[in-house]
């Protein structure tokens, strides 16, 4: 039985196939799961892939947190299941009140594309396990509103929990305490601006996004998978 | 009864307000010297079918709490007034 991962598509999804892509080269399978669907099928991780689902009207995930499948999505993720979103994805997550806080303009109104480094600071949740804290990763970002806020109370319930998983080393966006990925209270639910599945091969100038993946295909339950090439 | 509702979002004291800032920073190019405080929110306009107004703004409120806001870093003001004699 492979390891299999649910990748959600809203309408104006557009990195589910970089994820469905990384998830089959470390030889788990992967489905895309279409914003209508009630139900995520035998998945044992989601992964809300980026882009712009409804187009980011109102705010970005401000619709999607609506569609049928995010039911099925907050269930998975209330029994522990491991759910990542990436870019998009985890503003859809704050905004369906899946992680705390919200994702704002980037300080200077300036779309940031391009590589950055991030620090990993805990590898205590589903995307972080094969990394280490001190880790310094190579990992694209591509986004508008990726300044990440939050209320004082809120960041430092985040910081005294070892829930801030990433920050920038040099922020891109004003995002406070530069958080670039954070994880819920039960750490299976993990958020983060930065694209890991688009670092998992060196034709596209890093892979250091492959050991997030394959954090997330370990805490699925895959139990021998093939390393990176 | 039918209310015509305005609900004014914008950004929550303290939270950044990058498109403010910048509309205001492009000013004195243009010779506009005094303005100052530039904030941007977002306005929405709909009707909203209610018993009474306390209703419709009940209802109004409650909608802007779980979708036409996120309160995390936004507030909205509620305008109602009743439509032109559509009550039935």
């Amino acid at each position: 039985m492979s390891t299999n991962v649910a990748v959600i598509r809203f309408p104006g999804t557009n990195c589910e196939f970089d994820v469905v892509e990384v998830v089959q080269h470390l030889g788990a399978s992967a489905e895309i799961v279409f914003h209508d669907e009630p139900s995520l099928g035998n998945a044992d991780a989601v992964v809300v892939a980026g882009g712009f689902a409804h187009g980011d009207y109102l705010r970005p995930g401000a619709i999607a947190r609506f569609s049928p499948v995010m039911d099925a999505v907050a269930a998975f993720a209330q029994e522990g299941g491991p759910v990542v979103g990436i870019c998009n994805g985890f503003q859809v997550l704050t905004e369906a009140h899946l992680l705390p806080g919200a994702l704002q303009k980037n300080a200077g109104l300036k779309f940031r594309c391009g590589f950055t480094d991030l620090r990993v600071e805990s590898s205590n949740s589903v995307l972080t396990s094969a990394v280490t804290p001190g880790d310094i990763l190579s990992i694209p970002i591509n986004h508008f509103e990726g300044n990440y806020t939050c209320s004082l109370e809120t960041l430092a319930e985040l910081q005294s929990e070892d829930r801030i998983l990433f920050r920038y080393v040099t922020n891109p966006n004003g995002s406070m305490d530069d958080i670039a990925g954070i994880c819920n209270e039960g750490r299976n639910v993990v958020g983060l601006m930065p694209h890991p599945e688009r670092a998992c091969h060196d034709l596209l100038g890093s892979h250091d996004g492959i050991n997030l993946m394959q954090s997330l295909l370990n805490a699925a339950g895959l139990s021998s998978v093939q390393g990176p090439s | 009864m039918i209310f015509e509702v305005v609900v004014e979002v914008r950004l929550r004291a303290g939270i950044a307000d990058p498109q403010g800032a910048t509309i205001e920073r492009a000013l004195p190019a243009l010779g506009f010297v005094g303005v100052n405080g530039v904030s941007v929110g977002k306005s929405i306009r709909f009707t909203v079918q209610a018993e009474d107004e306390a209703a419709a703004h009940e209802l109004v409120t409650d909608l802007c709490h779980r979708f036409l806001t996120n309160p995390v870093i936004e507030d909205s003001e509620i305008s109602l007034q009743v439509a032109e004699t559509s009550a039935n």
